[in-house]
């Protein structure tokens, strides 16, 4: 068994999945998948089941709002070989006005709870989700809080005059 | 000499003296309000010190701090109230047993203070009457105890009939408290 480095899985996914990895990045050493969103499912297993890949745990799944170049909706998932201690990251992005994605449940029991969070944030939907609800904020909050559209500040604040904050 | 607590205006014999209900009351409820502290954060900590053998809010006969709406006289909320702890904040307020006074302690239970946010509820008085406001970031135990004074002057001097005014049907009609 030779040694796992990102040469190897970058090879090993583009060999199988070729057109759906749209770019390969390397930030401060994380190998980084900016994926299509129709094969997130597909390459989820294959990340899980192949023997030499592992990629079984699931670190976290989150939501990312970009306005400039050109306004996108993406999710993001940063998966652990844990046998090789070796992290990498897949990217997709969407349009804001059709924010859909698959849910990565079928894969990770655990990711879950994490599309409910990145849906209670950024109104991303994961199609397949068993209980897609808002899981942080309050059901009646009515809009999605880290998208960038949405004010920093609390439209409730009584006590601020504009003018003491140099606005 | 002890600093005790003097008896209000009245008449006085031998044997006898003679005053008006509402002060009785009010002296007896004055020194003996229980609080309940709704402590979410730091100023809670704060609150805690407050409790301590060096400050000592039982001094004020707040000897026992009420860890349920039961007997309780005086609703302390210390610490930033989410928009979701909101509900359980009123819910604790409608269980206590009139009359209650309420207390925010701190910039937060005060006005939302620095979480000027989506996910924080700006200020109590939003959903609940407030009596007294304690500003600071977190107050120091002095400034809690200060408030508490604030409060003990409050309950001294309120009329007994003030719970069945109109106005104060009106206080709670527009937080939509039954």
């Amino acid at each position: 068994m030779e040694e796992l480095t990102h040469q190897r899985i970058q090879e090993k996914l583009t060999e199988k999945f070729g057109d759906a990895i749209l770019k390969v990045e390397e930030p401060y050493n994380l190998l980084t998948f900016t994926i299509k969103r129709e094969s997130l499912l597909d390459i989820l297993r294959f990340l899980y089941n192949d023997q030499e890949l592992e990629f079984q745990f699931l670190t976290d799944i989150t939501g990312v709002h970009f306005t400039a170049p050109e306004e996108v909706l993406g999710a993001v998932y940063h998966l652990h070989n844990l046998p090789k201690n070796i992290r990498i990251r897949l990217k997709a992005f969407f349009p804001k006005n059709d924010p859909v994605i698959d849910s990565a449940t079928p894969v990770f029991s655990g990711a879950n709870w994490m599309e409910r969070e990145t849906y209670d944030f950024f109104g991303i939907q994961f199609k397949g989700h068993p209980n897609l609800k808002r899981i942080l904020n309050v059901d009646d909050l009515g809009y999605f809080p880290l998208r960038k559209e949405y004010a920093l500040e609390d439209s409730t604040r009584t006590d601020k005059d504009d003018s003491l904050f140099g606005r | 000499m002890a600093n005790i607590v003097h008896p209000p205006a009245g008449f006085d014999g031998p044997g006898f003296f003679a005053t008006s209900l509402d002060k009785a009351v009010g002296l007896a409820r004055k020194h003996s309000v229980w609080p309940l502290p709704f402590a979410t954060s730091c100023c809670g900590i704060e609150f805690m010190a407050t409790m301590g053998s060096h400050y000592d809010i039982a001094r004020f006969g707040a000897e026992r701090p009420s860890f349920s709406p039961r007997q309780a006289d005086l609703l302390m909320v210390m610490g930033t109230i989410a928009k979701k702890m909101g509900p359980i904040v009123r819910q604790v307020y409608e269980q206590m047993a009139e009359p209650k006074w309420v207390m925010a302690v701190g910039a937060c239970a005060s006005s939302g203070g620095i979480f000027d946010t989506y996910s924080v509820l700006q200020g109590i008085d939003k959903i609940i009457p407030v009596d007294v406001y304690v500003p600071g970031c977190p107050p120091r135990p002095e400034q809690i105890l200060d408030g508490l004074m604030k409060i003990q002057e409050l309950v001294e001097n309120e009329p007994l009939n003030r719970r069945n005014t109109p106005e104060y049907k009106q206080l709670l009609a527009s937080y939509g408290i039954e």
